[in-house]
């Protein structure tokens, strides 16, 4: 039986970097997985982090959201038109030093000749009732019927990812 | 099997035709773990929920809890003693939404629990939940059916794909 889930590509930041980009997607898999793990650079102990697929810039995306904020009440919100898919929030300057935010982000159906709908499940934990900790389940459109074949990580500011960020993008395939 | 595989796809459906539900059977004791990959549910018409069982079992042997993302709140609920593991967010006739089911130990001796992500944004309204399912059974899971609440089709290229995750 053949391996149905395998590495397309990896990128680990030896210095930081604003966005981190997988091109050249092949339509070979029938499902992508990317797992993160990531820290950017702003003031304060969290960034936002998001996603673009093909480098499409109009306001396609949207999303819905569930977190626990700052870990003792739940909350939920929403991004609609967006011109960036949200993935949730990220270590930043602030946090705890060496915690990196961890998540993990399912494309079903890349491929198909339909919008898109993905599934985004985020943590990050510092260990201080001050900066907090939170985590995420976000269910993500990008109304574009398009077959995925660049995924752009970055910020909705001039913030970078700092070194030894990893970004691990991988095919599942169904056939 | 190629060496190292610990993810292997036991079987996916595309529908062909416009079908109200799809069922896994036959599903062999050969892996630890189950992942069911439901990616693009669309469906004919209304806003039914998805339903799930096993092994054909109708009776009264499933519940769940759910914690979810209205996009304004964070709301939980549960159902129990139920004929099937029910979400109770909608799927709808325009826009795919993706849905995901993780079986653990499935063919142990113990009640089987499942953890199922909903990711249903509809760019303005829709929702996003984490649902654990119970099946009081000590039965290995052999066969999945994916149902509706209003027993509509789903429409035709409607995938379903269901992984086996191995953990020897």
């Amino acid at each position: 039986m053949a391996n149905t889930y395998v590495l397309i590509s990896s990128q680990v930041l030896a210095s930081s970097a604003a966005s981190v980009t997988f091109s050249s997607i092949p339509a070979t898999y029938t499902d992508l997985v990317l797992r993160c793990s990531a820290r950017m650079d702003p003031a304060g102990a969290f960034a936002n982090l998001y996603i673009r697929f093909n480098s499409d810039t109009a306001t396609n995306y949207s999303d819905a959201y569930l977190s626990t904020g700052n870990g003792t009440t739940g909350n939920s919100g929403r991004d609609t038109s967006a011109t960036l898919g949200y993935l949730g929030l990220t270590d930043a300057n602030s946090a705890t030093a060496n915690t990196f935010g961890n998540f993990e982000l399912y494309i079903p159906n890349y491929t198909a000749s339909a919008n898109k709908p993905y599934s985004s499940i985020t943590s990050l934990e510092n260990n201080t009732a001050t900066q907090g900790y939170a985590n995420a389940a976000i269910a993500g459109l990008w109304r574009n019927t398009a077959a995925i074949t660049s995924i752009t990580m970055t910020s909705d500011a001039s913030q970078s990812f700092v070194q030894y960020s990893t970004f691990y993008l991988y095919g599942i395939s169904n056939a | 099997m190629t060496a190292g595989a610990t993810y292997e796809k036991i079987a996916t459906t595309t529908l062909g035709s416009a079908a109200s539900s799809i069922t896994f059977s036959s599903i062999a004791a050969s892996w630890t773990d189950l992942r069911l990959v439901l990616g693009n549910l669309v469906v004919a018409s209304g806003t039914p929920s998805l339903q799930l069982q096993f092994n054909g079992d109708t009776a009264a042997n499933y519940s769940n809890t759910y914690l979810a993302g209205s996009g304004t709140a964070a709301v939980s609920g549960s159902g129990t003693g139920q004929a099937q593991i029910n979400s109770s967010f909608a799927l709808n006739a325009t826009t795919p939404i993706a849905i995901f089911v993780d079986a653990f130990s499935y063919s142990g001796a113990t009640y089987k629990t499942v953890l199922i992500n909903e990711a249903g944004d509809l760019n303005g309204s829709g929702y996003v939940t984490a649902r654990v399912g119970l099946w009081r059974s000590t039965a290995a899971i052999t066969s999945i059916t994916i149902k509706n609440s209003l027993a509509v089709n789903y429409n035709t290229g409607t995938t379903a794909t269901l992984y086996g995750i191995k953990a020897a």
